[in-house]
């Protein structure tokens, strides 16, 4: 099983220089085929990672192995645990989707952006099964590079440029956090490996500095708040099977990586507040990633912001494991890491078909403005249905994917007034109020996500003409939708088997409570039977059409089985006239103005919402105008400081440039006395 | 023969070992540029016998080779080089020091302490008495020459810091033992270039600016 893990990996690293061979003595035809090659080949290697994933779920875990590879730290080790296996099954499962994706259209891709690809997926990969700290830490920067550089492909224009200086800013930022974290992990004695680490965990200031600097880490790659501005603008630039896997699967790898060094390896004997912070910019990210996405007027930005949302929630859940675990009450500490577990594999799922989906919108009607789509069902009635299944699950309605976590960790939160004291208890309650509230948001924009894009009338010639992709492309959309059903429907036996990931976070299981048809919260408490619940919203549906065809008219069928088409009422909404195909434009709502409603409502406070009515003055003959937008407040209270901060480095740097010979030596100089003293001082204190 | 307290090895390698940075104390006190060059000389000598005492009691002849090179270019040569450039350049004989006498030598004392502070607590155990005490000298050599560099304005002085600083590095490499001849030679090379270019800028400098005084270069730069 090891060896098909590795056969991949060095599969995945062969393909990168592959796709750099020089193809232009034969031509755009090899490129493709070499394009088509390595897709291929990732989404082989994508397979390979959910089999090892779901046969170590099932089978148990594969010790560690060293690598023929040697660090200055000791050797490079692999394993594969209950949580490496879930987190590859969640990699498996989306890369697979993207890579079909990505067979389906990137046959003309760039090399740069075909050769990182497959980088991407082995530095992802690498993360999950690395068992030290240093292999660990390589995985996740290839990650982080090879991500970068599929953002920065189209570099032709000046706000794509941008966004990737910003993306790389952020993953700089989590790798100059989270390599001083591992190594704080390792403390004095300097091994790196997990078995090493988890003998001696953290305590004291050492834990508390490692959980400052792998939540910092983890915040600026998994986009938790305050530290999430490059999602929306990372997303929309790279190809839509990238930004899938971004969003989808890179954030989950932060999270993966919290929980692997906060929960797993800081080990079981941490106090409270150490799961705390993850609570606390869990709830801010949900409330402020959906309420950003009912605002946001570009498709991928608006899925980015829902990213935002989920990853906030899988946040809170991983906390409030680690808090209940300290609070000895390890039944609803399984609860919650089960739920954040179930919750980062479905969201990675229905994501991944969002964004393919959004893919697919931007290639048939070659825009993701939502004010130049509409009534795209009837041309591309496939993708329409995929994006309904995958917006159902993003709305968390049951029994799709995305009810079972949050329901889950919605009950784990009901349960957490056994826990702490006062304060943390009224904690609680307000992160309760927030996951809630975001998830209601979540459904909002959702809902305006899908009603923009696939009902109502065209808004643009060119989105009335659009049609549904190739049948590689329906395929990856298709295969992911199936996925969040069947995922939806089955939260019992996944919970069930991920018990050994639930074992490595709490060193307590959802057994017993996750059944096959039903999911138990505790004794006496709530539970969930999605098949039940399946079968009930078939029955209405059933009913309701029997109801219709019965109750119909007779009268004006063209057929006996026919229902009968009178006119409907519109509420003025007339059809368009044949002198202008998509109606009048102003006939329907514009995205900002379904926004408007809850723009008003909390933007003002958190978003730096405003809106004001520029009115001509009397004779004046230009039209009034409604001026309406927002603003992320992180940009005014986080980039612009840090920039300024930036610039004032720099111009002192500069002078240095000034300094007479003697000072300039005066610098190394004093260093080197300052290093002295610091190994002085450290030697006398140990 | 054993290289622990009160053994001849011992107390030889560590009055040699004294004696050179005893020296680089006197570096740092002398007013007139002769004196300076006379000062470094002798170090240079000490540093001679030190190596050559190390390649009696190691027992290892290449440090013979070491000591020869060390007598010729630091006691001999370069002070000879530069009492002549000095002579041509009809240079002032003063030295204009940036600090205070007391202050250099006040701050000299700390670095010493400092090096005993550092690189006594690190070697504890593993290593002979004898290499300790002489790790701990040829730190506090290199500081103190860095210090020198520092402390005066003129640029010949600047060139004796740097190659008391040099001093520093062999009277580390030759007390350890074990230490191959390559990287002795290879030291020693890199001192005669940094002789060379060292005696290259001087010229430049003086030919450009009829000045040695360093201070006077801020105003040439082209960047400023």
């Amino acid at each position: 099983m090891l060896t098909a893990l590795l056969l991949a990996l060095a599969g995945l690293l062969v393909l990168c220089p592959v796709a750099l061979l020089p193809r232009t003595p034969l031509g755009a035809r090899l490129g493709v085929a070499v394009a088509m090659t390595v897709h291929g080949g990732a989404l082989l290697a994508a397979l390979a990672f959910a089999g090892v994933g779901l046969a170590v779920l099932v089978l148990g875990g594969l010790p560690p192995v060293a690598l023929p590879l040697a660090g200055p730290m000791g050797p490079l080790t692999l394993a594969v645990d209950g949580l490496s296996a879930w987190f590859l099954l969640l990699l498996g499962l989306a890369g697979a989707c993207s890579a079909l994706f990505a067979l389906a259209y990137e046959g003309t891709a760039p090399p740069r952006q075909v050769a990182a690809y497959p980088l991407f997926l082995a530095g992802m990969a690498l993360t999950l099964v690395a068992a030290d700290g240093l292999t660990l830490l390589l995985g996740f920067e290839a990650m982080s590079l090879a991500s970068w550089v599929l953002v920065a492909g189209q570099h032709d224009q000046a706000e794509n440029r941008r966004a990737a200086r910003l993306y790389l800013i952020f993953a700089v930022l989590a790798a100059a956090c989270l390599v001083p974290a591992i190594g704080v992990l390792a403390g004095p004695a300097g091994d790196l490996s997990f078995a090493a680490i988890r003998e001696t965990p953290p305590q004291g200031w050492r834990a508390a500095m490692v959980l400052a600097l792998v939540v910092a880490g983890v915040a600026a790659k998994a986009g938790l708040v305050p530290l999430h501005m490059w999602l929306p603008l990372a997303h929309p630039v790279a190809p839509s099977h990238v930004s899938a896997l971004m969003s989808g699967v890179m954030t989950k790898m932060a999270l993966y990586v919290a929980a692997r060094l906060l929960l797993d390896l800081g080990g079981p004997a941490q106090p409270l507040w150490f799961g705390v912070p993850l609570v606390v910019l869990g709830a801010a990210s949900a409330v402020f990633g959906a309420l950003r996405a009912n605002m946001e007027e570009e498709g991928k930005t608006l899925l980015a912001c829902s990213t935002i949302e989920n990853v906030g929630l899988v946040a809170i859940g991983l906390g409030l494991a680690s808090c209940f675990r300290a609070g000895d009450l390890s039944a609803l500490a399984a609860l919650a890491a089960g739920a954040a577990l179930l919750h980062a594999l479905n969201h990675a799922v229905f994501k991944t078909l969002l964004f393919l989906g959004m893919g697919e919108v931007a290639h048939g009607a070659a825009t993701r403005q939502l004010d130049r789509l509409g009534g795209l069902i009837h041309g591309m009635p496939w993708t329409a249905a995929c994006v309904l299944v995958g917006v159902g699950a993003a709305a968390s309605l049951p029994p799709l994917s995305g009810f079972a976590g949050e329901w889950l960790l919605l009950q784990a939160l009901l349960a957490a007034w056994r826990l702490g004291d006062m304060a943390f208890q009224v904690l609680i309650v307000a992160v309760a109020g927030l996951a809630a509230l975001a998830a209601a948001l979540a459904a909002a924009a959702m809902v305006r996500m899908f009603g923009m894009i696939f009902l109502g009338r065209p808004r643009t010639p060119r989105s009335a003409g659009a049609v549904d992709g190739p049948i590689l492309a329906r395929a990856a959309l298709l295969l992911p939708a199936a996925l969040t059903v069947l995922l939806g429907l089955l939260p019992g036996p996944m919970l069930a088997l991920g018990a050994e990931a639930q074992r490595v976070l709490v060193q307590e299981t959802m057994e017993g409570r996750a059944r096959a048809h039903v999911v138990f919260v505790g004794d006496g408490a709530a539970a969930y039977w999605p098949v039940g619940v399946a079968l009930l919203l078939a029955a209405c549906g059933i009913a309701v059409w029997a109801a219709v065809k019965r109750r119909a008219p007779v009268f004006g069928r063209e057929a006996p089985d026919e229902p009968a088409r009178g006119p409907a009422w519109d509420g003025g909404f007339a059809a368009p006239p044949p002198h202008l195909v998509c109606g009048d434009p102003l006939t329907q709502p514009s995205a900002a103005g379904l926004a408007q409603p809850l723009r008003r409502i909390l933007g003002q406070g958190v978003l730096a919402a405003h809106e004001a009515v520029d009115m001509p003055s009397p004779g004046e003959t230009r039209a009034a105008r409604l001026e309406a937008g927002f603003r992320d407040p992180s940009e005014a209270w986080l980039l612009a400081p840090l920039a300024r901060v930036r610039d004032a480095a720099v111009a002192r740097a500069e002078k240095l440039r000034h300094l007479t010979i003697r000072r300039a030596l005066m610098l190394p100089f004093a260093t080197l006395v300052a290093l002295l003293l610091l190994v002085a001082w450290l030697e006398g204190g140990m | 023969m054993m290289m622990s307290f009160g053994t001849p090895a011992y107390d030889i390698s560590h009055l040699l070992g004294g004696g050179v940075l005893l020296l680089s104390f006197v570096l740092l006190y002398q007013r007139r540029l002769g004196a300076v060059i006379n000062a470094f000389a002798v170090q240079g000598a000490l540093l001679a016998c030190a190596a050559a005492w190390q390649g009696f009691v190691q027992g290892a002849p290449g440090l013979y080779v070491t000591a020869v090179i060390a007598f010729g270019a630091k006691a001999v040569a370069i002070p000879l080089a530069l009492r002549l450039l000095i002579g041509r350049l009809g240079l002032h004989k003063a030295v204009e020091p940036a600090f205070g006498i007391g202050a250099s030598l006040l701050a000299a004392i700390g670095l010493v302490g400092l090096s005993v502070m550092v690189v006594l607590p690190i070697t504890a155990g593993g290593v002979t008495p004898l290499a300790r005490v002489d790790l701990t000298i040829a730190l506090s050599v290199v500081l103190l020459g860095m210090l020198a560099m520092i402390a005066r304005r003129n640029a010949i002085s600047q060139v004796i810091g740097l190659l008391t600083l040099e001093n520093g590095l062999i009277l580390g490499a030759v007390g350890v033992t074990g230490m191959p001849l390559v990287v002795e030679l290879s030291t020693a090379a890199l001192v005669l270039m940094v002789a060379v270019v060292a005696a290259v800028v001087v010229f430049q400098i003086r030919d450009r600016l009829d000045t040695l005084d360093t201070s006077i270069l801020d105003r040439q730069r082209g960047d400023a």
